[in-house]
């Protein structure tokens, strides 16, 4: 086992926020690494201190760990000034814990949340020192694994990766850790690594690109030829009979039985959710119809009030830490809510009580009287996400918040003590119109003018995102507004807002969408783009200051693909979608029904407490949700008991017409 | 009850910033049950004072921090706690490089950390072939001009005076450093120890700053392969003593 610290410890001093390469975290497990274990190295393609807290990678590392047959360090993207080092002095990436080239790992294990990282997978494989495409690699290269949300469309990625994982990694990586295993005995011979995959492809969740075929109007995948195939998807199908034709996702049916991280990581140096997380639920059932997380996450599953006490406890206890993040899509929700917040609540006498932050709020009075009880200190702002401006749009996205609910929460926020509200919008959203768009400031206003009743200094901050039509939603059909369309909306916003009193407006680059919109609904194809971007050094896209739409346009031109035919085309029912292969549990036609009800602006309600409407993933999978309560949480908004009958005409018609061949 | 406690930093995490030590000890005595004040007001915060910043990057032997405990809300305080067992909680629940070296009830009237400390003895390595003659100038030159950025504007100060002593590091001094350095740096590389003390009142001189006027125009970090904090020091009746020895009269536990 070679340890680069002695090369990497001279570079230290001289790069900035040097605490994040040298490990050393509280919670870390000394790894075991031998001949009869399987060596997992679990990155996250950003900095340290967006990569650490991630709970998902922390679980599996905790997992993975305790078996006797696998051993899991970590990795995180070095920034540039550490990158620039290594390359000139020919230091490859390195494992954070014991500092371990990364090239020695049997598994390279990515953890995804966004498309805009692709280029960082790239990079930092490059960086390990092995080849980035994963038909080149020898037996002795780490397999490359990508899993989380941004892997349920691994196409673009598909020349990149060995497999993707598509849900939940709590059970199937200790299988997966079985296959690699039982490889790593065989001696990892010469042509063995096509044996594996196979192996690997028959479990239930794991998709391996290279044994399906995609078929394009110009012809297949495989064929030998010098152009690049051309045309719409006509197929996509797997090459061996022993390879499933649909790969669906896995999810963990009983999360009481997972009570991870145990021994949560806490790092020495500052990182971006610098708190203890107790996970209270996963899955939502809400249906924002927009929401990738929520349709791949479902169904609903709760962790035992008893359990999320103890895990609290517990693990402020080992942390040190003197502030909890009760995590999930929507913390008001979970039926325990108020009784784990009455036993941890600050006792005003004592010293060293907790900190509670409930991210995530749903938007209603209720809710904020729950983040009232929980708030201590000064209360600067509270946070809601309405996504639309009116009414009508929010029935099409199906974020079913009426006016009232909006304005009686921000009511009892400003008469509970805070002073600013952020209200979070989307916009370029289906059926959009500008009376939809310049809502946005109306009902900011509308905010601002209920806090002037309570504080002169009442403020509401609108931060408005280009929607990205991502896979697996009813909005997968949708074709994105272009760069333009988006800009024009959110000046539409800045100009309402310029002359509304108290509101103030951020918003996200719509460039940024355009990358955004090629990566999440793009397939093969896009991989050579994503390749020439990382090449022409397109690495962090996330950050604003590494952004560069140039790139992405050009990467575009050079592989002849347009970006409209990617970004902003409606799509037909039976075009054949680059991820028709692969399931998130839910239903093709439920999904595609959905997406006709958003256009006749029709809501649904929240299924927790409504009747099955069969979406597909409870009866696919025989799940059930666990929520503990039967009735809906108190002052419930978003489809509980609403009346749902209060829309107009639908004013755009985002019907596609078929077009003759 | 005010305490002092004395500590290392050695290491790999010498490369955490004073920021991140300061989070890293609330956490800390969080952990170790030590009941530490809280602040009043909207966001009550331990109360905790650190001494003087170590920049990222350095180790040292001595570290200070003050910490004021609490004897009335919740978890009071007993008249006379044990500072052993205070000591064995701390080290438990530090990470590995650092270590606790004294604890020690501080006078009630006593001026902070950061007033006090007036100097801070180094030991630096230096790996440069012209180190030992650059050395022997400085301490024959009566001034060290040194530009620096600050706030956008580059100004020339003279840090000579702030040099209160340097020397090629003799045996004495490197006693200190043998089990520090394990794998032993002063033999192996072509790097030179070098022994300092550097104000840190007034303009501060930072060790970097030394190697900057000792190698002109390069990173200090290029030359620079270690450094370490000995000691720091107070001014007492004109004389130069140990932060720790003045106040040896009252309750303690040493290392």
């Amino acid at each position: 086992m070679s340890s680069l610290w002695p090369r990497l410890e001279p570079l230290l001093a001289r790069v900035r926020k040097p605490g994040r390469y040298i490990g050393c975290e509280d919670g870390v497990v000394e790894p075991r690494h031998g001949r009869d274990t399987v060596s997992w190295l679990l990155a996250y393609p950003d900095v340290y201190e967006v990569g650490l807290p991630n709970q998902g990678l922390q679980i599996l590392y905790e997992i993975l760990n305790e078996r006797a047959d696998a051993a899991a360090e970590r990795t995180y993207a070095p920034w540039v000034d550490l990158e620039a080092l290594m390359r000139q002095q020919a230091i490859p990436l390195f494992s954070v814990d014991t500092h371990r080239p990364a090239g020695e790992f049997d598994v390279f294990a990515f953890n995804l949340s966004s498309e805009l990282v692709y280029t960082n997978v790239l990079n930092m494989i490059d960086l390990a020192g092995f080849a980035v495409h994963a038909r080149r690699r020898s037996p002795e290269d780490p397999l490359v694994i990508i899993g989380g949300h941004a892997a349920f469309n691994p196409e673009p990625m598909s020349d990149f990766i060995d497999a993707a994982v598509l849900g939940e990694g709590e059970e199937v990586i200790g299988e997966i850790t079985e296959v690699v295993r039982d490889w790593k005995a065989s001696g990892r011979t010469e042509g063995s690594r096509s044996g594996v995959l196979r192996e690997l492809a028959r479990i239930p969740g794991v998709y391996v690109p290279s044994l399906y075929e995609v078929v394009y109007e110009s012809g297949s995948s495989r064929s030998v030829s010098t152009t690049p195939p051309r045309g719409p998807i006509r197929d996509i199908r797997p090459l061996h009979s022993d390879v499933p034709e649909t790969v669906t996702k896995r999810t963990v049916s009983d999360l009481g039985q997972w009570d991870y991280p145990r021994r949560p990581l806490v790092p020495l140096t500052e990182v971006v959710h610098d708190r203890l997380a107790v996970e209270v639920f996963r899955g939502c059932t809400r249906g924002c119809r927009f929401c990738q997380a929520g349709m791949i996450t479902r169904p609903v599953r709760e962790r035992p009030a008893d359990q999320v006490r103890s895990m609290v406890s517990r693990g402020l206890r080992r942390s040190g830490y003197n502030e909890v993040s009760l995590t999930s899509f929507s913390t008001a929700d979970f039926s325990g809510i108020e009784d784990v917040v009455s036993a941890l609540v600050p006792d005003p006498t004592a010293c060293g009580a907790p900190t509670i932050s409930l991210p995530s709020l749903r938007v209603d009075a209720f809710t904020v009287g729950l983040a009232a009880k929980v708030a201590s200190g000064r209360r600067s702002g509270l946070t809601f996400a309405p996504e639309a401006g009116t009414w009508r749009l929010r029935t099409v996205i199906n974020k079913l918040i009426t006016e009232e609910d909006l304005y009686g929460a921000v009511e009892s926020a400003f008469a509970s003590g805070w002073s600013r509200a952020k209200l979070y919008f989307l916009t370029g959203l289906p059926t959009e119109t500008d009376v939809d768009t310049e809502g946005i400031v109306d009902l900011a206003a509308g905010c601002v003018a209920i806090g002037r009743r309570y504080t002169s200094r009442a403020s509401v901050t609108v931060s408005v995102g280009g929607f990205v039509p991502k896979a697996h939603t009813p909005f997968q059909w949708f074709g994105q507004n272009s760069v333009e369309e988006l800009g024009r909306k959110i000046r539409l916003v800045r100009d309402a807002a310029s002359r509304a009193k108290g509101v103030n407006v951020k918003w996200h680059d719509p460039a940024a969408s355009l990358a955004e919109g090629i990566a999440s609904r793009g397939d093969r194809r896009i991989g050579a783009v994503i390749e020439r971007v990382w090449r022409e050094g397109g690495v962090f896209q996330e950050w604003s200051e590494f952004f560069d739409v140039t790139r992405w346009r050009d990467a575009m031109a050079a592989e002849g693909l347009s970006p409209d035919d990617y970004v902003t085309r409606h799509r037909h029912e039976d075009d054949v979608l680059p991820w028709s292969h692969l399931s998130a549990g839910l239903h093709q036609d439920f999904l595609w029904q959905d997406w006709q009800a958003a256009l006749h602006e029709f809501g649904l309600e929240d299924c927790r407490w409504t009747p099955c409407y069969d979406c597909g993933v409870c009866t696919g999978d025989g799940l059930e949700h666990i929520v503990a309560s039967p009735i809906p949480p108190a002052g419930g908004s978003q489809g509980t008991g609403q009346d749902l009958n209060r829309v107009g005409p639908v004013p755009v018609d985002v019907r596609v017409a078929r077009v003759a061949p | 009850m005010k305490f002092r406690l004395a500590y290392t930093k050695l290491g790999k995490v010498r490369f955490l910033g004073h920021r991140d030590v300061a989070r890293l000890w609330e956490r800390t005595l969080r952990k170790a049950e030590i009941p530490v004040a809280m602040s009043t007001g909207f966001t009550p915060r331990s109360r905790i004072s650190f001494g003087l910043a170590l920049p990222t990057g350095a180790e040292s032997l001595i570290e200070l921090l003050d910490i004021t405990v609490d004897r009335v809300q919740g978890r009071a305080v007993s008249e006379a706690p044990d500072l052993g067992k205070w000591r064995e909680r701390i080290d438990e629940a530090l990470p590995s490089g650092f270590a606790v070296t004294y604890v020690g009830e501080v006078a009630a009237g006593d001026v902070s950390l950061q007033e006090s400390v007036t100097a801070s003895s180094w030991i630096l390595l230096i790996d440069h072939p012209d180190v030992e003659r650059a050395v022997d100038a400085l301490r024959a030159s009566e001034s060290a001009l040194l530009e620096r950025e600050r706030k956008g504007e580059m100004q020339c100060d003279d840090i000579r005076p702030g040099i209160l002593e340097i020397g090629i590091a003799r045996a004495e001094h490197l006693d200190s450093v043998v089990d520090v350095w394990p794998g032993d740096p002063l033999r192996s590389g072509s790097a030179t120890a070098i022994s300092a003390v550097l104000t840190t009142s007034g303009r501060g001189i930072r060790p970097t700053e030394l190697v900057q006027a000792l190698i002109p125009g390069d990173e200090p970090w290029d030359h620079l392969t270690r450094v370490l904090r000995t000691q720091q020091w107070i001014e007492k009746d004109g004389q130069r003593i140990d932060v720790l020895s003045d106040s040896v009269a009252r309750p303690q536990v040493c290392a």
